[in-house]
Parts: C-alpha cells; sequence; structure tokens
C-alpha cells in the first residue's frame, strides 16, 4: 500500500519564479490564484483539486502539482494492489465508470 | 495527412441532436457519440474571423457551435476520441501535441489572417499556450469554462472571475445520474434476484435501495449532506435508508434473534455500498483532489470491507436459518 497523504493537496509554489503572466489564474476553475500586481497570490489554497491547468501553463515552472486520473475507481485498484494508478484507456473512458461523463 | 476540408456548421440543434444528447447522457453507445475532427466554418467566417477549440465529443461540439448563434466564425475539432474537453485534457488527447498537430494538418494558418485562438479554460489542464506558441506560432487566449458564457467574453474580450469558475449545481449533478443508474443496473439486478432467492422480497427492494441511494440520492443531496467526506456522507444516507428497512423488523412477530439478525444485516450491508459508490461519485464531481480522494480511500474502504463483510455473512446465516426453520 502506498502511503497515507498527510497535505490538504500538492500544490506547491514558489514565487521568486513567477513573472505575473496571470495564466495561473486564468486557466484555474477554482480561484486558487489571484493576481497581485508584479506575481500571482495564492489566495484559495484548500480550494485546489489537482487538476495541473495552472502547472502546465506555467511558462517559468514555478507551480508544482501532483495531478491525477482523479478515477476513484482506478486510485482504489491501486491502493488495494499497491500497484500504479492507471489513466483511463485511449478509447472511450475509465473502462465503463463513472468518471467523464 | 493534410485535410485541408472546411466542413459546414450551423448553431442549430435538430431533433436528431437532441436524440444523440439523450444516448449520451445514458451511456448509450458510449464513444459513438463523436464528430469528425477539422475545421468547421460557423456562419460566413472571413480571415480576421475567431477560432474556437473543442473536442469531437458531440455534446461538446454542440454546446460550443449552439453558444456561437449569430457569430461568424471556425471551429477547430480535436481528435480526443469522443470524449469532453475536460475529461481529454486530463489524459492529454486535448492537449498540446494534438492541438498543434490539428493546426498543421488543417491549414490553419492560410484560412486565417490573425493567429490567435480561443480555447475552453477547461482544455488548460491538457495544453500549455507557451508552447502552442513556439511550436506553431498561435497564441492560445482562454475562454470561460461554459460555452454559454462566450458571446459576453466576445463583447467584453474578458472573463469574469464567475464565468472562470466551475460550479455544480443541481442540473449538472442530476445529468450525471442516468449514466450512473446505466452502468449499475446488471450488479444491481443480480444481487437483487440472489437476495429474493436468499430472504424475500423486502432484502431484494433493499438491494436496490442502497444502489440508489448512492447513485441517484447522494449526487442530488450531496450540498446538505453532513460532514465532509463523500464516504462519510454516503454513510449517512445508506444508513438512513438502513434504519427504514430495519425499525419495521423490530416490530415482526418472530424470535427475538431472529428480527434482531434481521435488522442488523440491513445495518451492517446496505450503508457501505452506498457509501462506497458516494466515495466513485468523487470522478464525477468538478472540486475533490486526488489527494482527497487518496486520503477518503484510506480511511473509509477497510470499514467498508468490515461492515459489508459481516453483513454478507449475517445474510447467509440468516438465509440458513430461513431454510431450516421452513
Amino acid at each position: 500500500m502506498a502511503t497515507m497523504p498527510k497535505v490538504l493537496n500538492s500544490l506547491r509554489y514558489d514565487e521568486t519564479r513567477c513573472i505575473g503572466c496571470d495564466l495561473c489564474s486564468a486557466v484555474c476553475p477554482h480561484g486558487v490564484f489571484a493576481p497581485n500586481g508584479r506575481v500571482a497570490r495564492v489566495v484559495r489554497y484548500e480550494a485546489c483539486m489537482e487538476c495541473g491547468a495552472c502547472q502546465r501553463n506555467c511558462p517559468t515552472g514555478a507551480i508544482a502539482v501532483e495531478s491525477g486520473v482523479g478515477c476513484a475507481a482506478a486510485m482504489i485498484k491501486a491502493a488495494l494492489t499497491g500497484s500504479a494508478e492507471v489513466s483511463c484507456g485511449d478509447d472511450g473512458c475509465c473502462g465503463g465508470d463513472s468518471c467523464c461523463s | 495527412m493534410a485535410d485541408r476540408t472546411i466542413h459546414p456548421a450551423t448553431s442549430e440543434i435538430t431533433r436528431a441532436n437532441r436524440l444523440d444528447h439523450l444516448q449520451a447522457r445514458w451511456g448509450y453507445k458510449r464513444g459513438a457519440h463523436r464528430v469528425q475532427p477539422g475545421l468547421y466554418a460557423l456562419g460566413h467566417p472571413t480571415p480576421q474571423s475567431p477560432v474556437f477549440v473543442t473536442a469531437n465529443y458531440s455534446l461538446s461540439f454542440d454546446a460550443l457551435r449552439s453558444a456561437l448563434a449569430g457569430q461568424d466564425g471556425y471551429l477547430l475539432v480535436l481528435d480526443t476520441k469522443g470524449i469532453n474537453v475536460w475529461c481529454a485534457a486530463g489524459k492529454g488527447t486535448f492537449g498540446t501535441d494534438e492541438l498543434v498537430h490539428r493546426i498543421a494538418v488543417t491549414g490553419l494558418e492560410k484560412v486565417v489572417a490573425h493567429r490567435r485562438l480561443i480555447l475552453p479554460q477547461l482544455g488548460a489542464t491538457g495544453v500549455a499556450a507557451h508552447e502552442v506558441k513556439w511550436r506553431s506560432g498561435f497564441r492560445v487566449e482562454y475562454g470561460p469554462v461554459r460555452a454559454a458564457d462566450l458571446p459576453e467574453y466576445l463583447r467584453t474580450s474578458q472573463a469574469s472571475p464567475q464565468m472562470r469558475r466551475v460550479r455544480f449545481n443541481l442540473w449538472d449533478r442530476l445529468t450525471l445520474v442516468p449514466v450512473e443508474l446505466v452502468h449499475l443496473a446488471w450488479p444491481t439486478l443480480v444481487a437483487a434476484l440472489l437476495l429474493y432467492l436468499l430472504l424475500g422480497a423486502k432484502a431484494s427492494a433493499a438491494a436496490v435501495v442502497a444502489v440508489l441511494a448512492g447513485a441517484a440520492l447522494f449526487p442530488l443531496l450531496l450540498p446538505w449532506l453532513p460532514t465532509r467526506d463523500f464516504s462519510a456522507k454516503g454513510w449517512i444516507l445508506g444508513g438512513l435508508a438502513a434504519l427504514a428497512f430495519a425499525a419495521p423488523e423490530l416490530g415482526r412477530e418472530a424470535s427475538g434473534w431472529l428480527r434482531a439478525g434481521h435488522a442488523l444485516a440491513y445495518l451492517l450491508a446496505m450503508p457501505p455500498v452506498t457509501a462506497y459508490l458516494a466515495l466513485n461519485f468523487t470522478g464525477s464531481t468538478t472540486f475533490t483532489s486526488p489527494t482527497a480522494v487518496r486520503r477518503e480511500i484510506f480511511t473509509y474502504i477497510r470499514p467498508m470491507a468490515i461492515a459489508f463483510g459481516a453483513g454478507a455473512l449475517l445474510i447467509m446465516a440468516l438465509a440458513i436459518a430461513r431454510w431450516i426453520g421452513g
């Protein structure tokens, strides 16, 4: 079994690398980031769902977050068997599970 | 392989489209709700008209084109294997590579004079705007989360904080129920039949109710169920359903231990089923993080298994007692 996560979420932000492009504020669907003059600021850390949009669009790599598929069925299987959390198949999704509806 | 065809598109949602949407919502022919990837002309676009990018899931494509009624523009449809923008972005098919590829094969740079693409905000998990810029020359602009907000976005050239946020209202949750029910239909029928043979009609109904509580009632009642964790919320809901089955048992005419046994069987076996379905529902929401789901799995899977296992053993014992006792 993998270890039990202790933190709220895996979002890490290095303000010193921010160039203030504000893309993180634009892409976040939960308003976690907000523009704040020269650099972005984390305003709703607890609302992060680890989708990874901010990390993917940060041109300087100032943001790190461990995003996954978010498919509970895949995660339960991984937790029970100790294997890696696998994503959905290429064709169709999640092998018939309820995510991605 | 170049495909320079520009397909015609309208904003009209036909009866056939509506039927397709209904089938998609019920999980009928999953994966068949696709449109051909490529470039589409909506209305009478000029080289100055905006380009909107979407997935080749028919619900995504139709939401976009119907929201743009009266607008001339180009629709660039990525090959996401018939999966919606959010889920396809999560697994990378609505992604930088496919976008750059689709720009190239459609010859978009020859069709429009500008270098600006409007993407749905929820596509951002799969697309790196800066990478698209240096690989294709096109500048990615993230529009609102919902296509319906596009007219206002185009008018004001900016997305309000409201447009940038996902929501999960009653209607959003309701649309998820049919597909959940379809997925669970067979296992539920098998369980119901088995319980009917073992213990009778009431036990059979309990199986159906436990599943309905988790797959239909849970999504609808989500914001009002107490506690933070989905599993705990589900356990409470399943517990209430189980109480409705267990309470009348105590008033029945039978030996004390048999009544208690039946009541306990409902209370043990039903809540974990509802709780498990509730835990699975985290995958359908727009706000649970993998870290939170992992924490729930570690906290609740063991109690679920123990309670359900004990309930199943008790059911077997009660069934044996029923056969012996006649």
